[in-house]
C-alpha cells in the first residue's frame, strides 16, 4: 500500500518553506472521500441492469481519493506558488495584463446569467440575447464596423474565423485568391491561421523604423492576394502611420484588410480600425476589456466586419425583431458555426460590464493612460535598456538588451528572470522575433506611476548587477518556489501525466 | 467618470512633462489627424458599478431559463450538475483567475501543476496516454482531432457518424472550408451509425460519438474495424462523466478522444466558457494541438513543471503549424482538476451511475404514456430521445409553462432534415443528472404526458 503524503503539511507554501508540493495522486488514500450528493429517491438499480455489460469498464478509472480539507489545502498551496495580476504588476508585453475589475466577475456570476442552458429556446433567454446584441453594438462602435460575431473563443479562433470570412467573400465573387500578406513582426498565430484558412503566407519585411515597408508591400501585391493581416499599433508597439496608403494599395488589387486586435487597448476611442480602412477586425476581450486571463484562457475573440461582409458572419447570431424581442438569425452567406454554442458567454458578459462602466468617455482614457505609462517607462529606462526603435510608442515598448549581452554576457531572459525576484512579472522576451534580445513591456493603464518607478529602479539595479555580479543574474531566480527548470529534460524525457512518472 | 486608473491629475502632468508633452492627446500626435475619431465614441457616458448592476438586472430578469425557475432536463453536452461550494471557492482564487499562460515556470508552478494533474485525470478517463492542457470546447476539439488525422495520414476525407453532436459536425464543416477537408456524414438507423454504408476511400478519420448525441451507447467495434480497414484514425467524442464507468475510448481502440468538459465543475453559463478535452495515443504526440505540461526538475533537483514540446506550437512553427491554438481554457481545466479531486474515483462513478439511474427511471415512466415513443430500441446512458405526438417545439413550450426545461429539440439542434432521426421536428433529447430527484422526475413526466396531447 502506498503511503499518502500529509495534506496538512504546508511546507511547499513560500510563506513556510521551499518543499515540493505533492501531487493530488500522491496525497490520495484509498477509502478517503470528500464528495456528498443529494438524496434523490430515484430507484438505485445497478449499472449492469441499465447498460449492457459489454459497455461497462471492468476496471475503475482511478482519479484520487482525498478529504475536502486536503483538497482545499492542496489547491490553496498551489495558488500560493502562482504569480497573478492581483498580486502585482504583470508587464507582459502584447498580453495586456491589466487589473480585472471584480465587479465584472460578480455581474457574470449572477445565476440569472450563468445558470442558463445554452440550448434553451430564444423565448426563454431573451435577456442573454439582448446582452449579446448590446455587446455587438458596442464592439462595432469601438472598431468602426457594421456587424460582429461573438462566437470565437479566443483571439486565434477569431483570426481563423476572419480568414474564413475573407475566403467566403472572395469565393462569392467567383474570385480564387491564394495569398495573405503578413509583416515579419507578426505574432505566430497569424501565419498559422492563414495556413488553416487555406491560404499561403507572403511575409514582408519591416523597415528600419519598425513599420511596414510600403514599397516592399507594393512589390508583392497582385490579383492573387486575398488580403493582409496587420496589427496596429504593431507588435513593436508602434503606430503604422502609413496605414491609409497601405489600405488603398491592398484594396486596389481587390484584397481585404484584416486587423489583429491584440493591441486594441492602445487606440480605444482614439482611432478606429474601420476608419483606417480595415474590413475585418478581431478583438481579444481578455486583453482590451479586462476579462481575467484565467492562467491561459478563457478568452474571447469576437470578429467585427464592414458592411460588405456582414452576410458572411458565423451564425446563428442574435438579432432584434421589429417587435423589439430577440431571435437567432443566420446570415444569408454565413460561413457557419465556429463554436459549439454561442461563444464564451461569461467572458462576453464581463466585457460588456467593463465597457458600460467606462462608457464613451471612459474608454479613450484607458488608451491614453496605457500609452502614457508605456512612453514614460520607455523614456525612463533609456539609459539602461534602450528602445529598439527611437520613436514614440503606443501602449507597449520594445527594449533591447543587446548592449548588456554584448558587454556582460547577460541576456534578456536573465534580466527577466531576475526581475521576478524583485516582485514583478517578467516582460515578454524574444518577441517580436525581428528585435535582438527583445524585452517587451506593457505596463497597462492600471499601474500607478509609483509602481512604474519601482519597476524602473529594479531594472536599473539588475543592470548594475549584470556588471558586478553577472552570475547572480544569470542564475536567477533563486528565491522563487522553484529555480530555473530543465526544459530540455522535460522535452527529452516526456512526463505529461502522473502515470508516465516513476514515483518511488 | 468611473474607471480603474490610479493616476492623479498632478501625476499625469508630471509624466507628460517628463516626456516633453503637455496634453494626453499629444501622445497620439503621430496618428494621422484625418484618421482620429473627432466626435468621440457614440456611446453613453460611463456609469458607476451599482448603476451598471441595475442595467444587468434587466438582462437577468428577462432570462426565464435559469436553474431556479425551470427544472433542467436539457443536455446535449451541457449538463446541470452539482458544483459544490468548495470547488467554486478554489477555482475562483485570484491567483488562478488573474494569471496568464505559464511562460515563466518559476512563478507559475501553481497553474502548471494543476494542469499536470488535469492532464493525468483526462488521460485516464480517455484511456489514452497523452492529454493536452485543454482546448476551447468539445466542438473545436473535434476540429483539432480531424486536423491531426489529416496530418497523420495526409488524407482529407473525414467519415463522421450522424450521432456526433450536430453543432460539432457544423463546426467541423465550417473549418473544413479552409483546410479543404471533405466531410462524409454517416446516417443512423434506429439510433445506431450505419458504418456498413460507408463507401468512401482515402479516409483520414472515422469519427464516432460515445454515447451518441441522442443518448445511445453504440458498440464501437464496427467503427474500429472500419478505421482499421481504411488505415484511418479512430476519433471518439465522448461524454466524460460516462467515461468513468463505460469502456474508455482507449479500450475501444481510439487513437484520439475528444470531449466537452463542462460537466467537470463549469456552470451551464449559456454555453461558455466550456472546456475542450483532448487525448491521444503516443504516435500522435508530435502533432498534439495546444499546450502540454511536463514534469522536470529545477537546478536544485526539485520536481517542477513546465510547458513542453513547444516546437509544435504556432509561435515557433508559424505557417507550418498544424494548429493555431495558444490561449485555451486553462481556468476550466484547473476547475476540472478541482472538481475531479473532490469527486474522486468513487464520486465520479457515483455521479455517472445516478445520471443513468435517473434517465432510465424517467424513460420508463414516460413510456407509460400515449403520444410519447422511444426514438430507438437501443440502450442509452444518461440521455435518451423520444418521439412526440405534438411538435417538439410546442411540447417544450408547454413544459416551460409548467416549470421545466424539458430537453432539446433535434430540429433546433440539427435542422429539420437531419439524418440522425426520422423526424427531427418531433424528436426531443432528454437528459437527467444526479441533481434530479424522483419527485422532480415524476412531476416532469406528468407535465410531459399532458404537453404531448
Amino acid at each position: 500500500m502506498k503511503k499518502a503524503m500529509p495534506g496538512g503539511r504546508a511546507s511547499s507554501a513560500p510563506l513556510l518553506g521551499s518543499d515540493t508540493e505533492p501531487t493530488i495522486f500522491e496525497m490520495s488514500q484509498s477509502g478517503r472521500r470528500a464528495f456528498q450528493l443529494r438524496t434523490t429517491g430515484v430507484p438505485a438499480l445497478p449499472l449492469d441492469q441499465l447498460v449492457p455489460r459489454e459497455h461497462l469498464n471492468p476496471t475503475h478509472v482511478e482519479l484520487a481519493e482525498v478529504s475536502e480539507r486536503d483538497l482545499v489545502a492542496h489547491f490553496t498551496r498551489l495558488s500560493h506558488r502562482q504569480f497573478a495580476v492581483d498580486l502585482g504588476a504583470y508587464p507582459l508585453g502584447s498580453c495586456t495584463m491589466k487589473y480585472n475589475p471584480k465587479f465584472c466577475d460578480a455581474v457574470a456570476g449572477d445565476p440569472g446569467l450563468n445558470s442558463v442552458h445554452p440550448g434553451a429556446p430564444a423565448h426563454l433567454t431573451q435577456g442573454w440575447l439582448a446582452l449579446l446584441c448590446d455587446l455587438e453594438e458596442r464592439l462595432c462602435e469601438v472598431t468602426g464596423m457594421a456587424g460582429a460575431t461573438l462566437q470565437p473563443a479566443a483571439g486565434a479562433a477569431g483570426e481563423l474565423t476572419g480568414l474564413l470570412i475573407m475566403r467566403a467573400y472572395h469565393e462569392s465573387r467567383g474570385d480564387q485568391r491564394k495569398r495573405v500578406i503578413i509583416p515579419d513582426s507578426a505574432h505566430g498565430t497569424n501565419p498559422a491561421s492563414v495556413t488553416l484558412g487555406g491560404y499561403e503566407v507572403t511575409t514582408i519585411p519591416s523597415d528600419e523604423r519598425g513599420l511596414v515597408d510600403v514599397n516592399a508591400l507594393r512589390a508583392v501585391l497582385g490579383p492573387d492576394v486575398a488580403g493582409i493581416m496587420l496589427t496596429n499599433p504593431n507588435t513593436v508597439g508602434l503606430f503604422e502611420e502609413e496605414i491609409s496608403e497601405i489600405a488603398n494599395a491592398v484594396h486596389e488589387v481587390g484584397g481585404l484588410l484584416y486587423y489583429d486586435g491584440a493591441n486594441l487597448n492602445a487606440i480605444l476611442g482614439v482611432v478606429r480600425p474601420g476608419d483606417m480602412g480595415f474590413d475585418i477586425v478581431h478583438m481579444n476581450l481578455h486583453k482590451t476589456f479586462a476579462t481575467p486571463h484565467g492562467g491561459g484562457g478563457p478568452g474571447a475573440g469576437p470578429v467585427a466586419v464592414a458592411s460588405h461582409l456582414v452576410e458572411f458572419l458565423p451564425g446563428p447570431k442574435p438579432a432584434m425583431t421589429s417587435e423589439g424581442t430577440y431571435e437567432w438569425r443566420t446570415p444569408h452567406h454565413s460561413i457557419g458555426r465556429v463554436h459549439g454554442w454561442h461563444g464564451n458567454a461569461m467572458v462576453l458578459a464581463r466585457a460588456l460590464a467593463y465597457i458600460t462602466v467606462h462608457g464613451g468617455d471612459g474608454l479613450p482614457r484607458v488608451a491614453q493612460h496605457a500609452v502614457l505609462n508605456a512612453n514614460w517607462l520607455r523614456q525612463r529606462l533609456q539609459a539602461v535598456l534602450p528602445a529598439a526603435y527611437d520613436r514614440p510608442c503606443m501602449h507597449e515598448c520594445v527594449l533591447t538588451a543587446t548592449g548588456i549581452k554584448h558587454n556582460h554576457n547577460v541576456r534578456a531572459l536573465d534580466l527577466a528572470k531576475r526581475l521576478m525576484e524583485k516582485g514583478f512579472h517578467a516582460p515578454t522576451v524574444y518577441f517580436p522575433l525581428i528585435v535582438d534580445e527583445a524585452l517587451m513591456f506593457e505596463p497597462t493603464e492600471t499601474e500607478s506611476p509609483q509602481t512604474l518607478e519601482a519597476l524602473a529602479c529594479a531594472l536599473e539595479e539588475i543592470a548594475e548587477e549584470a556588471v558586478v555580479d553577472g552570475d547572480r543574474v544569470r542564475h536567477a531566480p533563486l528565491t522563487t518556489p522553484v529555480t530555473r527548470v530543465d526544459e530540455a529534460r522535460a522535452a527529452r524525457q516526456l512526463v505529461p501525466t502522473e502515470d508516465a512518472a516513476e514515483r518511488v | 467618470m468611473p474607471d480603474y486608473l490610479p493616476h492623479t491629475p498632478e501625476e499625469v502632468s508630471e509624466m507628460l512633462s517628463f516626456l516633453g508633452l503637455s496634453t494626453l492627446d499629444d501622445l497620439f500626435a503621430h496618428v494621422p489627424a484625418a484618421l482620429r475619431l473627432s466626435g468621440g465614441l457614440n456611446m453613453a457616458p460611463g456609469m458607476s458599478e451599482p448603476d451598471v448592476a441595475d442595467v444587468f438586472a434587466g438582462y437577468t430578469a428577462a432570462n426565464r431559463a435559469t436553474s431556479s425557475s425551470l427544472v433542467c432536463f436539457a443536455g446535449g453536452g451541457a449538463y446541470d450538475h452539482e458544483i459544490p461550494p468548495v470547488v467554486k471557492a478554489l477555482s475562483s482564487r485570484n491567483e488562478f483567475v488573474t494569471a496568464y499562460t505559464p511562460y515563466q515556470p518559476e512563478v507559475a508552478q501553481g497553474v502548471l501543476q494543476a494542469i499536470f494533474e488535469y492532464q493525468t485525470m483526462i488521460s485516464r478517463l480517455a484511456g489514452l496516454p497523452i492529454a493536452n492542457a485543454s482546448l476551447y470546447d468539445g466542438a473545436t476539439s473535434l476540429v483539432e482531432a480531424v486536423n491531426m488525422a489529416h496530418g497523420a495520414t495526409g488524407r482529407s476525407t473525414m467519415v463522421m457518424s450522424a450521432g456526433v453532436h450536430p453543432h460539432w459536425r457544423a463546426v467541423v464543416e465550417t473549418f473544413a472550408a479552409g483546410t479543404g477537408h471533405n466531410l462524409v456524414v454517416v446516417p443512423l438507423r434506429d439510433g445506431v451509425t450505419d458504418w456498413a454504408s460507408v463507401t468512401a476511400t482515402d479516409v483520414a478519420a472515422v469519427v464516432a460519438s460515445y454515447p451518441n448525441y441522442l443518448g445511445v451507447v453504440e458498440d464501437l467495434t464496427p467503427a474500429r474495424e472500419l478505421a482499421s480497414k481504411l488505415n484511418a484514425l479512430l476519433v471518439v467524442g465522448g461524454d466524460p462523466v460516462a467515461a468513468s464507468v463505460l469502456r474508455t475510448a482507449g479500450q475501444w481502440g481510439a487513437d484520439i478522444f475528444v470531449g466537452e468538459g463542462q460537466p467537470f465543475g463549469t456552470p451551464l453559463a449559456f454555453g461558455g466558457p466550456y472546456l475542450g478535452l483532448f487525448a491521444c495515443s503516443e504516435a500522435q504526440l508530435r502533432r498534439l494541438p495546444g499546450r502540454l505540461v511536463g514534469e522536470t526538475v529545477d537546478t536544485e533537483g526539485r520536481r517542477a513543471f513546465v510547458t513542453t514540446l513547444r516546437a509544435r506550437e504556432q509561435d515557433i512553427r508559424r505557417e507550418k503549424a498544424t494548429s493555431n491554438v495558444c490561449t485555451n481554457q486553462t481556468l476550466m481545466a484547473v476547475t476540472a482538476a478541482v472538481q475531479l479531486g473532490y469527486l474522486g474515483t468513487h464520486g465520479l462513478r457515483e455521479v455517472a451511475t445516478r445520471c443513468a439511474q435517473g434517465a432510465h427511471y424517467a424513460f420508463q415512466e414516460l413510456m407509460q404514456h400515449s403520444g410519447i415513443e422511444a426514438a430507438s430500441s437501443q440502450a442509452f446512458f444518461r440521455e435518451f430521445t423520444v418521439v412526440t405526438a405534438a411538435p417538439a417545439d410546442v411540447v417544450l413550450r408547454r413544459l416551460a409553462d409548467e416549470g421545466f426545461l424539458g430537453g432539446l429539440s433535434v430540429a433546433a439542434l440539427a435542422g429539420d432534415h437531419d439524418v440522425s432521426v426520422d423526424d427531427p421536428t418531433r424528436s426531443i433529447v432528454v437528459a437527467v443528472t444526479e441533481k434530479r430527484t424522483k419527485k422532480e422526475i415524476d412531476a416532469f413526466v406528468t407535465a410531459f404526458a399532458k404537453a404531448v396531447k
